[in-house]
């Protein structure tokens, strides 16, 4: 039983190349009853301010937002780790009634008092932007009160998308650049944005950095850490990477203190390099750095190539469907995936907008499906109907992938192997690999 | 201000407990053609499905009705109209359960109105049984939620029309595992008695893989035996806590038609898996069928063996409220000291019933700490040196720290296989956690052995 029906109001929002003229609706408020995989508001926020590792993380509402994001996160940090555990007011009835300012102020000063952190975000969720806590002085109170800067994060699930809460998070971000000494910055130096150190990837990334000669002076938010990004804006180069949620950030740096930025994706041997090459011309002024960029590409992809290749011969031809938060991630996967031989017959987003479906349109052979805010009916549908040998998605579409007998692999933030970076493609086409041409799908079908 | 004073309040750091509506989707993923609907806010749902998935490792399909800013000014009764539309359109169900979260509550939504108004637009369809229940989270953990969709699909389903039936029993296993739900149906098979058992995802959330794309998982309580609930000569409810509590799904049917309850414990161990056979004999008027006569007689001789290496042992045991009542009988059976027993749960009734569970509790100094986070059971464990921790995969990262060997038991197991096939129930799932239990505390031995002894 292929015969799925999809929605009306969601026809809009499914295309596929070659059989119409594209035109594509997104950017909307999920459809009420379409079961859609998104998150909220307050889900963007954490995600990005998640791995700063020395502030204190404090959710603000009943107990539930706090304790599904406990922990779930593979964001590594080389230090401290309070980012991993999880605080909540777990408002009760009476504060539902009374309002919750009381315990959030006593929550923070017992917190900061135990912990230290260098900083500390608080969370709005759904209720307390019905209850109207006013959560902005008690921020302010503590603040005041303890020498620790408390930072309010509006995250009110209902008021947008995840992608409202990346806009959230950037603005909490922005308050604290700016605060820190740009003394011993060197001239060759960047802040990375939009990279979380998945399984370690922000330590890939600026190893390579440091190789070519050029200085990090902040990962927003990967192994964050407070004082780092205090002093960003001495950097002179912002390199974002997962452009959806942390363009805004790079905005307002730019705006503000003039520092230019340039996108990049870390994935895959086309796009890492192009992206270390950027920074290289970037700084052409000093042709050393060129240099060693030059020969560190050569070095690492002439490390793993041969692996590749044999992967590539074991899979080559197979299908895939990606399924993921941000569309930039799929430019690069799609091509990550060209690169071994595999074919992407679906590929859809959460969060994109229409530059970006177009750009997709434009990278997808014929007949690929392009969805925005899909829901599961929709998903195994098409992987049905386009026989996927392999998905790559979240934890929430593993299961349907399973349960239809096809090849699954992560690519979210709540993954725990790193897959940026040359070893990062490494890892990747080695997953793909080992999930495809598993025994195990001679059961399945 | 000075900060180094005690404060009066503390923030609740690492939770031991869930919120409501995802107790109660739970029990609507065990209902067969149910899709559970969340009205509010998509995170809600999208988090809890997340949660549940990671657990049951299943496709877990909530709707939401997706609340946005004008919603959660003028009310959410448009939205859910909608949601209800695209669940028809989308899954065709043959029932949908609706649940609130705090949102929806916090702005006063009268669901059952909009149900209502649902259901005369449609007046020309048969339109689906609609159960909606209450569960906002500042009223009650992820077990209120659950304990609340039973009852609720109870209240609104059965109707009591088939007269009696005197081989059929109603069961309310509480929140159990598939394979705990599998093996109490395989008894009352052998008891000769048909049963409704509410819920049941042993099924649904522990399927084989699909040849075709199943829009709703096959399995689950049919609607139409939950509307003849009403006609089973008992009820059988598992639960010390949920015995405690002013109302549930068995004294509901027990008040409106009649059918006797029994309240039971969770039969975890020999005393309380005894009495749960003790009843079902009473009820069939059948003796204990010889299998489970010989599985309590292998559970007894086990625990004769191995007595001596669990003896004193000293366990941290926690999580939901009546699966530790249950746990903390069972290892007062062999000696294993629970040396903390705590839940995250507060429903007021846990202090006072593991303290009528285990003899003696005040001497032995054991802590009782409800309404728990796994900060207040770390500090309290790290003084009294534990050989063992029982519970979810939430008390990993305490016993990691505390260099204690976990036992996983409940829910959520979430880093590793087989969670949804964890049996705790009855003379067998007792058998199972004795061994894991026991070995666990042999293989720490073995381990910090200098010598490593490899014969008993
Ligand atoms: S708002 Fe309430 S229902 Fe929603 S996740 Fe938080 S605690 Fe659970
Ligand atoms: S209550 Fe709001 S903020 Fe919390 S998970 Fe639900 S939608 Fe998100």
């Amino acid at each position: 039983m292929t015969g799925i029906s999809i929605l009306k109001e969601r026809k809009k929002q499914i295309y596929q190349k070659g059989a119409e003229p594209f035109s594509i609706t997104c950017g909307k408020h999920s459809l009420a009853g379409s079961v859609s995989q998104r998150a909220c508001v307050f889900c963007g926020s954490r995600v990005v301010l998640y791995p700063i590792a020395d502030a204190l993380h404090l959710i603000h509402g009943p107990i539930g937002c706090a304790a599904y994001t406990w922990d779930i996160r593979g964001a590594l940090s080389s230090g401290p780790e309070l980012h991993r555990l999880s605080f909540s007011t777990d408002l009760q009835e009476k504060d539902v009634i009374f309002g919750g300012e009381k315990k959030l102020y006593h929550a923070l000063i017992d917190l900061i008092h135990e912990y230290k952190p260098k900083a500390a975000f608080v969370y709005s969720t759904c209720i307390v932007g019905i209850i109207g806590d006013d959560v902005e002085a008690v921020c302010k109170k503590v603040s005041r009160e303890t020498g620790v800067e408390t930072l309010p994060v509006h995250s009110e699930g209902f008021k947008g998308t995840k992608k409202d809460g990346y806009k959230a998070a950037c603005e909490a971000l922005f308050k604290l650049v700016g605060q820190g000494s740009v003394d011993n910055i060197s001239p060759y130096s960047i802040n990375i944005l939009g990279e979380f150190n998945i399984g370690g990837e922000a330590w890939i990334i600026k190893d390579y950095y440091k190789r070519m000669g050029v200085n990090v002076v902040s990962t927003m938010t990967g192994d964050g850490r407070v004082d780092d990004v205090r002093r960003s804006h001495g950097a002179m180069l912002n390199v974002v990477q997962c452009s959806g949620a942390m363009t805004y950030l790079a905005d307002m740096m730019k705006e503000k203190y003039g520092i230019p930025y340039i996108r990049v994706s870390y994935f895959g041997l086309e796009d890492m390099s192009k992206a270390l090459y950027d920074v290289a011309e970037y700084f052409s002024h000093n042709p050393e750095i060129m240099t060693c960029t030059q020969e560190l590409v050569r070095y690492e992809i002439s490390r793993i190539y041969p692996e590749l290749q044999k992967i590539k011969t074991a899979v080559k031809g197979k299908r895939a469907a990606i399924y993921v938060g941000g569309a930039f991630k799929a430019f690069s996967l799609i091509k990550a995936l060209k690169y071994i031989g595999i074919n992407v017959i679906l590929a859809g987003s959460q969060t994109g907008n229409d530059a970006d479906y177009e750009v997709l349109r434009d990278m997808c052979d014929k007949g690929t499906i392009i969805l925005d805010d899909a829901n599961p009916l929709e998903l195994s549908k098409y992987i049905i109907e386009k026989k996927a040998d392999l998905f790559i998605g979240g934890v929430k579409e593993r299961p349907i992938a399973y349960k239809m007998g096809i090849g699954f692999c992560d690519h979210n933030h709540e993954r725990k192997t790193p897959l940026a970076g040359y070893s990062g493609m490494l890892n990747f086409a080695r997953e793909v690999y080992l999930t495809v041409t598993s025994p195990v799908w001679q059961f399945a079908r | 201000m000075n900060i180094a004073e005690k404060q009066e309040y503390t923030a609740t750091k690492n939770a031991c407990k869930l919120c409501a509506p995802l107790g109660a989707s739970l029990v609507f993923k065990g209902i067969q053609g149910a899709v559970p609907l969340l009205h509010g806010s998509q995170g809600c749902s999208t988090y809890i499905r997340r949660y549940l998935i990671s657990h049951f490792k299943e496709p877990i399909d909530i709707a939401c009705s997706n609340f946005a800013e004008e919603t959660a000014i003028f009310g959410g009764g448009a939205n859910l109209k909608i949601a209800l539309e695209n669940i028809r359109f989308q899954y065709s169900p043959e029932m949908v359960g609706i649940a609130t979260t705090c949102l929806s509550e916090t702005i006063g939504d009268d669901v059952p109105m909009f149900i209502k108004e649902y259901k005369d637009m449609h007046k020309d369809l048969e339109i689906f049984p609609l159960v909606h229940v209450s569960t906002p989270s500042y009223q009650g953990t992820h077990m209120q939620g659950f304990h609340a969709a039973v009852q609720a699909a109870v209240n609104d389903i059965a109707d009591g029309k088939n007269g009696k039936d005197s081989t059929l029993i109603n069961i309310f296993p509480g929140m159990v595992s598939p394979e705990d739900m599998r093996y109490l149906k395989e008894i009352f098979k052998e008891f000769n008695l048909s049963h409704m058992m509410l819920p049941d995802y042993s099924e649904t959330l522990d399927g084989p893989l699909w040849k075709e794309y199943q829009r709703i998982p096959q399995g689950g309580t049919k609607v139409s035996k939950i509307r003849n609930a009403g006609s089973a000569a008992a009820s059988l409810e598992f639960g010390t806590i949920l015995a405690c509590e002013k109302q549930s799904a068995g004294r509901l049917l027990e008040k409106k038609f009649d059918v006797p309850n029994y309240s039971l414990g969770f039969p975890i161990g020999v005393n309380e898996t005894d009495k749960l056979f003790k009843v079902l004999e009473q009820i069939s008027g059948i003796p204990m069928p010889r299998i489970y006569a010989q599985e309590r007689g292998r559970l007894v001789d086990s625990y004769v063996d191995a007595h001596k290496y669990v003896i004193e042992a000293k366990a941290v045991v926690y999580g939901e409220e009546d699966l530790v009542c249950g746990l903390v009988s069972f290892l007062s059976e062999i000696g294993i000291v629970p040396v903390i027993c705590a839940s995250g749960g507060k429903s007021g009734f846990f202090k006072d019933r593991i303290a009528e569970i285990i003899p003696g509790c005040k001497e032995k100094n054991i802590q009782i700490i409800d309404d728990a986070d796994f900060t207040d059971i770390e500090n309290a464990a790290k003084e009294l040196k534990p050989d063992i921790f029982i519970g979810s995969s939430k008390g990993y990262s305490a016993a990691r720290r505390l260099n204690v060997p976990l036992v996983r038991v409940g829910f959520p197991v979430h880093d590793r296989v087989g969670g949804a096939r964890l049996l705790h129930l009855g003379y067998r799932g007792t058998q199972q956690l004795f061994d894991r239990i026991t070995n666990t505390i042999i293989e720490k031995r073995q381990e910090s052995s200098s010598v490593g002894y490899s014969y008993m």
